[in-house]
């Protein structure tokens, strides 16, 4: 279904993510001269998860249609089109599957600069998410502190499939940043491929590996509640995008009823995992994978709670045609949680600049 | 309620467990270093025959890493899937508000007692010298 008003936050949309050459007035000189004379402008740096030219990464319309500029494009066919007060970019760059640590965090620095520059500072209803390379900890802890300061940024960025579970304890100082911050961890579908995405080995084709990012946040849901990530960071929220939500349901009665088994072996998981789930895992509605009106109440009704639910553009990947951009089967109440009220339950930045309070994203970030 | 002579004290020494049946149910009978623990000998989730559980304590936990092992002797797990339960109160410790083990009142007293009192001994030729195992149902 449509839109029914204005004033929604979008909690995942994208800018078309840059090109090298757009990068390198965000690079410094050791690593511009590294780029250039190394030929690496001209690699892509595309994720494979996304293909520029697959149907899945542009709607048709969409890439038929650019306005003047990429600007005018976004403003064009997102964001004026579904009326959203505020929209959150998020840019899906191969940088985070580098093998050079250092170059890497180098390249994410330069995304989140470029990304800062070249759309938030033109486009107010614009907000921002830290893209980081998880592999190197202090590096990436290092980027989250260098941007706290600028408060359009709301969350920090992380892929689905990475090279370890998201629970595990050496990400916890990028969540402990997260948490003193008032940052959301977002997780991204997408692969930095250092493993097959699916878990019996390499599959064929693109459309293997999209289904497959369901089961890669079935297996960080479970991590993140085994290793007891909610119980060091009670304050910390994890919001999936693009993850889907059909397969919510079915993973927080498996993991209750094999928790009630195996409860000694994390003593420190204190009450049912489907209750933290609930607490501190949100979703973002494109795609919502159930066929109808009564497949999405029904899968809401299970979950237990219409509090998880964000809405989601997901633009400019075709999860949807003409402007029905909802799921069909929600109440009205569940429409004002899942377009406004959730989103600013979840994100304390987006409440905070909607009470009011100036941004500081005047402040020098060097 | 009614109370119901089990067995004599020296066939449920501390350490021992052993099962009865009183008015048709099978109760499951511990004694764990001289704390009687009385519980209906079927788990409530899967009808485990839980005298075969596991007689441990509860790990717990102030956050990730941590692990301690506390009340060693008050809680049984069940045979079948690893449920745990209180034993002094039958409450399941990862749901004590919608599952119990269905528990007892059990003690001990002695021959002398139970002749001179109004209770009924009941399958057993209760001698005044020896102390018994009482449950009431």
């Amino acid at each position: 279904m449509r839109l029914p008003y204005a004033g929604a936050i979008d909690c995942d949309l994208h800018v078309p993510s840059p090109t090298i050459a757009q990068l390198l007035p965000y690079l410094d000189a050791y690593w511009r001269d590294q780029i250039v004379n190394r030929a690496l402008d001209r690699m892509p740096f595309a994720m494979m998860s996304y293909p520029p030219h697959a149907p899945i990464s542009i709607r048709d319309d969409w890439r038929a249609a650019p306005a003047a500029t990429a600007l005018d494009t976004l403003r064009t066919q997102a964001l004026d089109a579904f009326g959203v007060r505020f929209a959150i970019a998020n840019v899906i760059h191969g940088s985070v599957a580098l093998h050079n640590d250092d170059m890497a965090a180098a390249l994410c620095r330069g995304v989140n600069d470029w990304l800062r520059v070249e759309w938030l500072d033109r486009e107010p209803r614009l907000r921002g998410s830290i893209l980081i390379h998880p592999q190197d900890i202090d590096q990436a802890v290092a980027e989250v502190e260098r941007l706290t300061s600028d408060g359009r940024f709301v969350q920090i960025l992380m892929l689905a499939m990475g090279e370890r579970p998201l629970g595990r304890r050496e990400y916890f100082p990028i969540y402990a940043a997260a948490e003193r911050h008032g940052l959301v961890v977002a997780v991204h579908a997408g692969s930095t491929y250092r493993y097959a995405p699916t878990i019996v080995g390499w599959p064929c084709y693109q459309f293997e590996d999209y289904v497959a990012q369901a089961q890669a946040f079935e297996n960080q849901t479970v991590s993140l509640i085994a290793e007891g990530v909610f119980q060091r960071f009670p304050g910390l929220k994890f919001v999936f995008m693009e993850s889907g939500v059909s397969w919510l349901p079915v993973t927080m009665w498996r993991t209750d009823k094999t928790w009630r088994g195996a409860r000694p072996e994390t003593p420190w998981v204190d009450r049912w995992p489907s209750d933290i789930i609930r607490e501190h895992i949100r979703l973002t509605t494109q795609p919502f994978d159930a066929p109808d009106a009564t497949a999405v109440a029904q899968t809401i009704e299970r979950i237990g709670s219409d509090d998880g639910l964000l809405f989601a553009t997901d633009y400019p990947h075709w999860q949807f045609d003409g402007d029905d951009v909802l799921p069909e089967g929600l109440s009205a109440s569940t429409l004002r949680k899942l377009l406004i009220d959730n989103a600013m339950a979840t994100y304390p930045r987006l409440a905070q600049q909607a009470l009011g309070d100036a941004a500081t994203n005047e402040e020098t970030i060097r | 309620m009614s109370r119901h002579v089990v067995c004599s004290a020296d066939e449920l020494p501390p350490g021992a467990r052993r099962t009865a049946f009183v008015d048709g149910r099978e109760i499951a009978l511990f004694n764990v270093g001289g704390q009687l623990h009385a519980l209906l000998n079927r788990c409530p989730h899967g009808g485990a025959r839980i005298c075969n559980g596991v007689i441990t304590g509860i790990a717990t936990s102030s956050g990730p890493g941590d692990y301690r092992l506390e009340r060693d002797g008050e809680f049984l797990r069940c045979p079948w899937h690893g449920w745990e339960f209180e034993l002094a109160t039958g409450q399941s410790w990862c749901d004590p508000r919608t599952t119990r083990l269905r528990n007892y009142e059990v003690r001990r007293e002695s021959g002398g007692n139970l002749v001179k009192g109004p209770y009924v001994a009941e399958r057993f030729p209760v001698i005044m010298e020896n102390d018994y195992i009482i449950v009431e149902l």
